[in-house]
């Protein structure tokens, strides 16, 4: 793709009373990259991607989102971004045309594209026959896959994935990331985290957050020949260790 | 404007799609009228008493008559001596005894004096009183009704008169009570747990991650609820008064007005409460025991506030059903205007704003 910034940090720091989250990261991402972001439990990755979202305000430090300032233009970054928790957050009691309806919706989409973008979706994931189906029938699987192709509805430039692969099975995941292939080959930066080590591998690039900090970035190759390692796993293990926080 | 209509329906979607919840908001209002109306009433119709008439003369049948006609006593015992008193009021067959001494009319006419007893059951005071209160009142009119024939030199004529509620009805009292109770369970609670919901599912990011505007999420949670309630506020209005034959005397449109004022007080609540509130049971709770509670107590329409304590009294200012109340009794009941309730209007108004300033700061556009 092209070599301008998708997301631009600098000593980006989140503060909760006395206790820093997240201390001063910096690190750049590029356009249609697929950035891998990485850290044990309480390592501070959630908090730094929320500021990112516009979620939660920075303490300080500078941040650029899809060419906008984070503090400046919030309002034109929600426009340019997607983003999908942790939490499953399609609602249950309405039909998958409901649901794309309403967060086309509120992404200000026109009728005839909010029905483009969900026919394509459907016949996409093999649902057409289920497009009125209330979402809480459908399997977990699918439901996550949903959700991915929800967040994307109003093709955002950076997609934030907030480990979204959590308790699903493996052969779901393998279709998750072709997904998140796809998204990127279309243009779409995606900036995931993830605690599965076989998924960093399939990133362009890795940062790897400790107590806060950001310990490690660059391609999975380049870490595990510069930890002198077999694989992700290893890196990950051998710098989470140094982690002084316990698990929140 | 097109995105707000987006959120709306999705409102109604979630709604109408949760039948439960909507057949208790729809049947709440209806039960509780109806519950109020026929069953929670201090009236008293139909007591079963006994008599011990040892008279057994021309004026003791005829008050005995007119207990009998008035729809609030059923005679259930005639009694021959004192000693059958005890048994029959320890069976609980009865409620109240009146007791004739002997030569009643005898004494009536010659001494110009004749006592009937009344015994009744205290063990329910405020029943027991209500009963004595009616049977002395039956007394008094057939006293009355002699009088007329017979001329007595000195009588005193207290003469009663129930303004606004000459039947002393029960439910010109809770009528206004119920709607108040309602619009708020109604407006706080559900607006509360609406939002909340979306908290605990995690949709509430994906929003504040949306570029809509805050206000407008705001607006839209509350719309559906606002028309719910002007909906409680039709059946309840409807019900009282064909089925409760209580009048609406004054203006229907000040009364929707102030209903609608008030019903905005409660979403505005019910907001402050999801700011404070992460759990849908938290929300749940706090609503019942921070809202309804008060709104029973406070509003005057269960318990009288002149006979709370000061502090107590000042509290109950906070409540805004108390200010609901007043309005409503005045509106509906006294029949007056915009000019005898406008400071409580204002109240109203003033509180009003005040929430919604505070929960539209607290609403949170970005989460901590």
């Amino acid at each position: 793709m092209s070599n301008e910034l998708a997301i631009s940090v600098s000593d980006l720091t989140k503060q909760f009373g006395d206790f820093t989250a997240v201390d001063a990261i910096t690190f750049d991402v590029k356009q249609g990259e697929i950035f891998g972001f990485l850290g044990a439990n309480g390592a501070g990755k959630t908090t730094a991607m929320r500021m990112l979202c516009g979620l939660s305000l920075p303490t300080s430090g500078m941040a650029n989102v899809a060419g906008f300032d984070l503090y400046k233009e919030s309002e034109k970054i929600k426009r340019s971004i997607g983003y999908m928790s942790q939490k499953f957050s399609l609602y249950e009691d309405l039909t998958i045309r409901e649901n794309n309806r309403f967060y086309g919706g509120i992404y200000g989409l026109t009728d005839q594209e909010i029905k483009e973008k969900t026919q394509f979706m459907l016949k996409h994931l093999h649902l057409e026959s289920q497009a009125d189906t209330l979402v809480k029938a459908l399997p977990l699987g699918w439901k996550q896959k949903l959700s991915f192709s929800v967040s994307m509805i109003h093709d955002p430039k950076i997609v934030f994935l907030d480990e979204p692969t959590g308790g699903v099975d493996p052969i779901t995941r393998r279709e998750f990331w072709t997904m998140i292939y796809e998204a990127a080959h279309r243009g779409t930066t995606v900036f995931v985290t993830t605690h599965y080590m076989d998924e960093a591998e399939y990133c362009d690039r890795v940062s790897i957050m400790v107590d806060g900090k950001i310990e490690a970035l660059d391609t999975p190759a380049a870490l595990t020949q510069q930890f002198d390692v077999k694989g992700m796993e290893e890196v990950f293990v051998k710098l989470a260790r140094k982690a002084k926080r316990s698990d929140n | 404007m097109k995105q707000f209509l987006y959120f709306i329906r999705k409102e109604f979607y979630h709604l109408l799609r949760d039948r439960r919840t909507l057949f208790i908001l729809f049947g709440m209002p209806i039960t509780q009228i109806l519950i109020f109306g026929f069953a929670l009433t201090n009236e008293v119709k139909n007591s079963r008493i006994a008599v011990l008439d040892n008279s057994k003369d021309d004026a003791t049948t005829a008050i005995i008559h007119q207990l009998e006609a008035s729809r609030y006593f059923d005679i259930v015992n005639d009694l021959n001596s004192y000693t059958d008193l005890e048994p029959v009021f320890q069976e609980g067959k009865i409620r109240m005894a009146i007791v004739f001494p002997e030569q009643f009319q005898e004494s009536l006419l010659h001494t110009n004096t004749a006592q009937i007893q009344l015994i009744a059951d205290a063990t329910d005071p405020n029943v027991a009183n209500t009963l004595t209160n009616y049977a002395s009142a039956i007394i008094l009119d057939y006293q009355n009704s002699m009088r007329e024939t017979e001329e007595f030199p000195y009588t005193i004529d207290t003469e009663m008169r129930m303004l606004y509620n000459p039947q002393l009805k029960g439910s010109y009292n809770f009528v206004p009570g119920v709607m108040a109770m309602v619009l708020m369970l109604v407006g706080a609670m559900m607006t509360s747990i609406s939002i909340v919901r979306e908290k605990e599912l995690g949709t509430m990011e994906i929003i504040l991650v949306s570029p809509i505007v805050p206000i407008r999420v705001i607006i839209a949670k509350m719309i559906p609820y606002l028309l719910l309630s002007m909906v409680n506020i039709a059946s309840i209005l409807l019900l009282s008064v064909y089925v409760l034959d209580v009048p609406i005397n004054g203006s229907l449109l000040l009364l929707l007005f102030e209903s609608f004022l008030f019903t905005l007080t409660a979403l505005a609540l019910g907001l402050l409460i999801s700011s404070i509130s992460d759990s849908q049971q938290v929300a749940m709770l706090v609503s019942l025991m921070g809202l309804f509670l008060p709104t029973i107590m406070f509003s005057g329409f269960m318990f009288p506030i002149e006979n709370m304590p000061i502090p107590l009294q000042v509290l109950s200012n906070l409540v805004p059903a108390k200010w609901f109340y007043y309005i409503v009794k005045d509106v509906m009941i006294k029949g007056t205007g915009l000019e005898t309730v406008w400071k409580e209007t204002l109240v109203l108004l003033l509180m009003l704003a005040v929430l919604l300033a505070i929960s539209i700061k607290k609403f949170k556009v970005r989460l901590e």
